[in-house]
């Protein structure tokens, strides 16, 4: 079966209005419930970690680009490097290491 | 009257900084969602509405799968769902009399920059800061995804694939000073890493698509960790506004 790309966009669309306006519509008060600010808390980065990892493998052209941006970009973030300098440094890993691996192999 | 255009004022000169990051950003996300099959107006369609970096990845994962549309909702709402405690946190943080049109307003230009930036300011919020925000972020947000979609088709493969890990460097500039502030979360970050390595490599699990896979490794795995490691109770009053400052951490 196809789906529209419209239609995917409209329900992503819909789901993250929906999201991002309920509680401040909705609730007054604040959430109770142990577990579920907990589960809240944990879930930003859960979400990322499962995405990035072991994709940023396979997101470049050889493997091991992807493993040493991964590993560059881990280095760099532990010292205090800014979000659009990780990205940034990530890139420039992969670039270089694409362009010098021919010469090794 | 007047106060209202000074928060907008205000607003927009916070937002320029923030406008120039998404900008760079959303060019990667564009090459993700040129991957997907997306034109270039499709992305910024799909980024005016989201304006979501890690929510739009998966939604791009989704579309690539041809996955069904119930699969897209579910996706979304797991990834998006901090924005959950952020639009908790700026409810406290606006004045009870607000109406609902601003609260639906706001609510729906909460991004993880602009949610920063409003949670910092002094006194109840003012909508008409976040509108002036939203007015130069977002549409750069859109306007990077959808050059993003028509330069992939235009930079040679070794440009393409550097960028390609662009976004995954955001991600791990969230993840990893979290970790280091908090041992428990770092944990659960290896964790994470360990597991969706391991779930990769079991055939079993090759018939699911890579967004459902992500959906449901993150609620079992933050449900596990709640479970074990409850998060420390704040304040009263502030636990939502506690909160708060990770999350936006780890975004700048």
């Amino acid at each position: 079966m196809t789906h529209s790309i419209y239609l995917y966009i409209f329900v992503a669309a819909a789901v993250s209005c929906l999201i991002r306006v309920l509680p401040l519509t909705l609730i007054r008060g604040k959430i109770k419930n142990q577990f579920i600010r907990s589960f809240l808390y944990y879930v930003p980065y859960v979400t990322l970690a499962v995405m990035t990892f072991p994709a940023i493998i396979a997101a470049p052209q050889i493997p091991i680009a992807g493993i040493l941006a991964l590993v560059a970009g881990i280095i760099a973030s532990w010292k205090g490097m800014n979000m659009l300098g990780i990205a940034a440094l990530c890139c420039a890993v992969v670039f270089v290491c694409e362009a010098v691996m021919p010469y090794l192999a | 009257m007047n106060r209202d255009k000074n928060a907008f004022i205000n607003g927009i000169r916070d937002g320029i900084p923030i406008a120039l990051g998404y900008f760079s950003v959303a060019f990667s996300l564009g090459i993700v969602a040129k991957k997907a099959g997306l034109n270039p107006f499709q992305g910024f369609l799909s980024s005016l509405l989201n304006h979501a970096s890690a929510g739009e990845y998966a939604e791009f994962t989704v579309i690539m799968a041809n996955a069904p549309y119930l699969e897209m909702a579910f996706v979304i709402l797991v990834t998006n769902i901090r924005y959950m405690l952020m639009s908790c946190a700026l409810s406290q943080k606006f004045s009870p009399k607000t109406s609902q049109l601003h609260r639906f307003l706001v609510g729906f230009g909460v991004t993880d920059e602009i949610f920063g930036i409003s949670i910092g300011r002094t006194g109840a919020l003012n909508p008409y800061y976040n509108y002036g925000a939203m007015a130069i972020a977002l549409p750069s947000w859109a306007a990077g995804t959808g050059i993003g979609v028509v330069a992939g088709n235009i930079l040679p493969a070794s440009a393409v694939s550097a960028l390609s890990v662009a976004l995954y460097g955001m991600f791990i500039a969230i993840i990893i000073p979290a970790s280091k502030a908090n041992r428990v979360v770092g944990g659960v970050v290896a964790a994470s890493f360990l597991i969706s390595f391991t779930v990769s490599k079991i055939p079993l699990f090759d018939h699911m698509s890579d967004s459902m896979k992500i959906s449901l490794l993150t609620v079992i795995i933050a449900g596990v960790a709640a479970y074990l490691f409850p998060a420390k109770d704040e304040e009263e009053g502030e636990e939502c506004i506690a909160d708060a400052p990770d999350t936006t951490k780890e975004v700048r």
